[in-house]
């Protein structure tokens, strides 16, 4: 059977091209491999290599010829058992449209409409009546959520820097090691991006690995195996393969330790779909998001901040504790502004709320828990009750959570809001050293005071 | 609170008095090829020939517009994916590869239909469409990737072997990567975390002499990437990639090693990919010569061929196989044309595993 050559593709965006010269003639034997033709594309010259066998019977496009489309028919071949002269153009078959099949009667639809509704409803479960409240750290629930997931999963371990002899750099992993032992505690050397691609190999193995990094700062030497390994996996394979890892550890600003070690990488993560971000203020939250972290199939950034792990809070006494991603709590009822906020910057809010009811201002707190998948739906609902509402973040406002609520609030809550959305971030600095020029760079509970004020126009 | 210092392993490599580099090569020296029974013999072939049409089609599909964005032919290195990969045990090894992964997907006997209908995009594809030329798996057979990123492979790799030193299963892991990869800061990030911890796990430097553009000799200081291991008291390999049998005999050895205990291995198969570095590299930094004199004196398929005639087998044999392998090839390009694309619905799914 006559073979069609067509103009190739030489590149993944070339659409037309020139043949500048036929190296083979009419009547020429080829084999696989022969170089056939030369083709220019508008970055380079290529060689155009034979991939049948047989005899070049016609030559349909003559050398020279400009802005042949990419699957022109420009040559037949005659297989080893036809006469070449047998073969004309006339024989030809109609041409394909490029860069299609033949899979013509396709319906083609809006990408929005595929977009699966979220699943609602999911609530935090009921504390029985009765139930004992401890007093607990977030450094001690953090703990205490790895160790009951270890005893309860075989696969789940831990990995990191100084996270097992040491006892950990931040004693989160405190005495993991005397109960699991070496095999399920393991100590890494200081080799991030190394031991990022070991854990997440690992749960590509069926493992539940919990890789912590001493600090987030320091995963940006990881983050492409956060990002590119983890979090595309199960979408590049088709739900193929799952990549179940947990990466934890402390986030944001500490206490006079630089730029370089003072940054909240929530926006970062949380803007990567396939990754689930968690980030925590209290204690209560923290071990019933990362227990069910921990559980889940896909992989979670877990942002802690190292200055709530020494902070106590109550926390319910019950034998499993696990609380639903993917849902924003309330923690202050009010009526007049909305405060939403994450992590570390919560307590400065509640604060703020507590110094605005002094002033007659009922202001609502809403602790975000997760940004990714983030809760619309209670920060829109708050919205529809208060009419008002600020961001409060401990973190650059530029592409900020704070930028991704006020875009929430402008496209679906626009016609509830009395006042313009308000950010309150950190100031658009890498943090200072200097303890007075920090201070001035970092979010405080006057600020967001203020900001709650004026939406409410009350100076 | 002085605790007794618990060591990951009861002896780090550092402490091994006995350690000797090369031990492996010296081993392989003596007896450089694979003893294959004829069977064998005609499997390799079959399996090194459905690579290279496979291949050759891919290639003309990408002309013809059928294959979009990256495409990374195997052309030339099919000896170094058929001799390692015959020698795993399926049940239990897991492999993980780069871009450049078609033939180590074939090796497996994984149907050349939905990997050629992942490489159009399809929904009949092996990742459903959603991955494309580079980021193909098979969890069925303990596939990893099909991985974008150079070198990324390595560390996750090293990862797998984790699970399988976790699970104590006896398997091990295959990690291949290139020249180019061999560069990367994270391979030696690997390298010391599995030798420290004695991984499972066999390196496998596919050095094909060009980083993309680049020859090995303009962007690495040591060519001899066997010896790269040196330095975390990993034992290297020399092999030569073009010949099936020696590259069976490399992998004989080596997973022996590793699956004895010994920690890993760094294999470095020297070979050479005729085509360009993907569909759209031009390749105008080697001669035609010199990719000619590899094609007329190298090339791995020729090379077991005239082993096979040497056996006795006939020309006509040999052309049998390959019409065979063709029709398979023809069937695979024609059912990766026609399949229809992904419904749009398929957009949103995947993303996650759960709902929240």
């Amino acid at each position: 059977m006559a073979i069609e050559i067509k103009m190739p593709a030489l590149s993944p965006t070339m659409e037309e091209g020139t043949l500048a010269k036929w190296l083979k003639q009419e009547g020429d034997e080829i084999t696989a491999g022969d170089i056939i033709a030369e083709i220019e594309t508008d970055k380079a010259t290529m060689e155009f290599e034979a991939v049948d066998e047989g005899t070049l019977s016609k030559i349909l496009v003559p050398e020279g010829a400009e802005n042949v489309a990419v699957g022109t028919i420009i040559a037949m071949l005659a297989g080893e058992d036809e006469d070449a002269s047998d073969i004309t153009a006339e024989t030809l078959a109609t041409n394909d449209a490029s860069g299609e099949g033949k899979d013509v009667g396709r319906e083609s639809s809006e990408a929005e409409i595929t977009k699966p509704a979220k699943k609602s409803g999911a609530t935090d479960p009921e504390v029985p009546h009765g139930t004992n409240m401890a007093t607990v750290t977030v450094r001690e629930a953090l703990r205490d959520a790895m160790a009951e997931e270890m005893r309860r999963d075989e696969r789940v371990f831990v990995m990191g820097e100084e996270v097992a002899q040491y006892q950990g750099a931040y004693k989160v992993t405190q005495g993991l090691l005397d109960e699991f032992g070496p095999k399920r505690v393991i100590d890494t050397p200081i080799t991030e991006y190394g031991f990022a691609g070991i854990g997440t190999g690992a749960a590509m193995g069926g493992l539940r690995p919990i890789v912590e990094f001493m600090t987030f700062n320091f995963a940006m030497q990881a983050i492409d195996h956060i990002i590119n390994s983890a979090a595309k996996t199960n979408y590049m394979s088709g739900g193929q393969m799952r990549c179940p890892v947990v990466f934890r550890g402390p986030n944001a600003a500490a206490s006079r330790v630089g730029a370089q070690h003072s940054q909240n990488y929530g926006p970062w993560y949380a803007s990567v779909p396939g990754l689930i971000v968690i980030a925590p203020y209290d204690a209560s939250d923290a071990k019933g998001l990362l227990k069910a972290a921990i559980r889940c199939e896909d992989p979670v950034v877990f942002l802690e901040n190292e200055l709530v792990y020494g902070r106590s809070f109550e926390l319910p006494e019950l034998d499993d504790h696990v609380l639903p991603i993917g849902k924003a709590r309330i923690v202050r009822e009010g009526s007049d502004v909305t405060i939403v906020s994450y992590s570390i910057a919560v307590g400065l809010a509640l604060k703020a709320a507590a110094e605005l009811a002094d002033e007659g201002i009922d202001a609502e707190v809403i602790d975000l828990r997760t940004l990714r998948p983030l809760d619309k739906e209670t920060v829109l609902e708050s919205l529809k009750k208060t009419n008002r509402l600020v961001i409060a973040e401990e973190g650059w406002p530029t592409c900020s959570i704070a930028s991704e609520i006020v875009a929430i609030c402008m496209e679906e809550g626009f016609d509830h809001l009395d006042a313009p959305v308000t950010r309150v971030c950190d100031e658009d600095v890498p943090l200072p050293y200097a303890a007075n020029l920090e201070k001035l760079a970092l979010i405080d509970t006057p600020k967001i005071v203020k900001a709650a004020k004026k939406v409410c126009y009350r100076d | 609170m002085a605790k007794p210092p618990k060591n990951k392993t009861p002896q780090s490599p550092a402490e091994n008095p006995e350690f000797a580099l090369h031990s492996l090569q010296k081993e392989f020296e003596k007896s450089k090829r694979y003893d294959a029974s004829s069977e064998q013999l005609r499997q390799f072939y079959e399996q090194m020939l459905l690579i290279r049409r496979f291949e050759e089609r891919a290639g003309q599909l990408y002309g013809l517009g059928l294959i979009g964005g990256f495409c990374h032919l195997y052309i030339g290195q099919e000896a170094v994916a058929i001799g390692l990969q015959s020698a795993l045990d399926g049940d239990k090894d897991s492999v993980i590869t780069g871009y450049r992964d078609h033939g180590h997907m074939l090796a497996y006997g994984i149907d050349p239909k939905v990997i050629m209908a992942e490489l159009t995009g399809r929904e009949a594809g092996i990742s459903k469409g959603k991955g494309g030329s580079m980021h193909m798996f098979s969890t069925e057979h303990k596939f990893y990737g099909g991985h974008g990123i150079v070198g990324a492979q390595v560390a996750l790799g090293g990862g797998l072997a984790l699970a399988h030193q976790y699970n104590e299963d006896g398997g091990l892991c295959l990690a291949y990567f290139g020249d180019g990869a061999a560069n990367q800061g994270q391979v030696y990030e690997t390298f010391n975390m599995a030798s420290l911890w004695k991984l499972p796990i066999v390196f496998v430097v596919e050095n094909n002499q060009y980083a993309m553009g680049t020859a090995v000799g303009r962007s690495s200081a040591e060519t001899e990437f066997y010896r790269r291991g040196t330095a975390f008291r990993i034992p290297g390999m020399k092999v030569n990639g073009m010949d099936v049998l020696e590259v069976r005999q490399a992998a004989e050895i080596a997973f022996k090693h590793v699956r004895e205990g010994r920690g890993p291995v760094l294999m470095e198969c020297e070979t050479y990919r005729y085509r360009g570095h993907s569909m759209s590299d031009p390749a105008k930094y080697r001669t035609r010569e010199e990719v000619q004199d590899m094609k007329d004196h190298k090339d791995p398929i020729e090379g077991l061929k005239k082993i096979l005639i040497e056996q006795g087998n006939s020309e006509d044999e040999l052309k049998a196989i390959d019409k065979d392998i063709r029709k398979v090839v023809s069937e695979a390009a024609d059912f990766a044309e026609n399949s229809p694309e992904p419904e749009a619905s398929e957009l949103y799914t995947d993303v996650l595993v759960e709902e929240y």
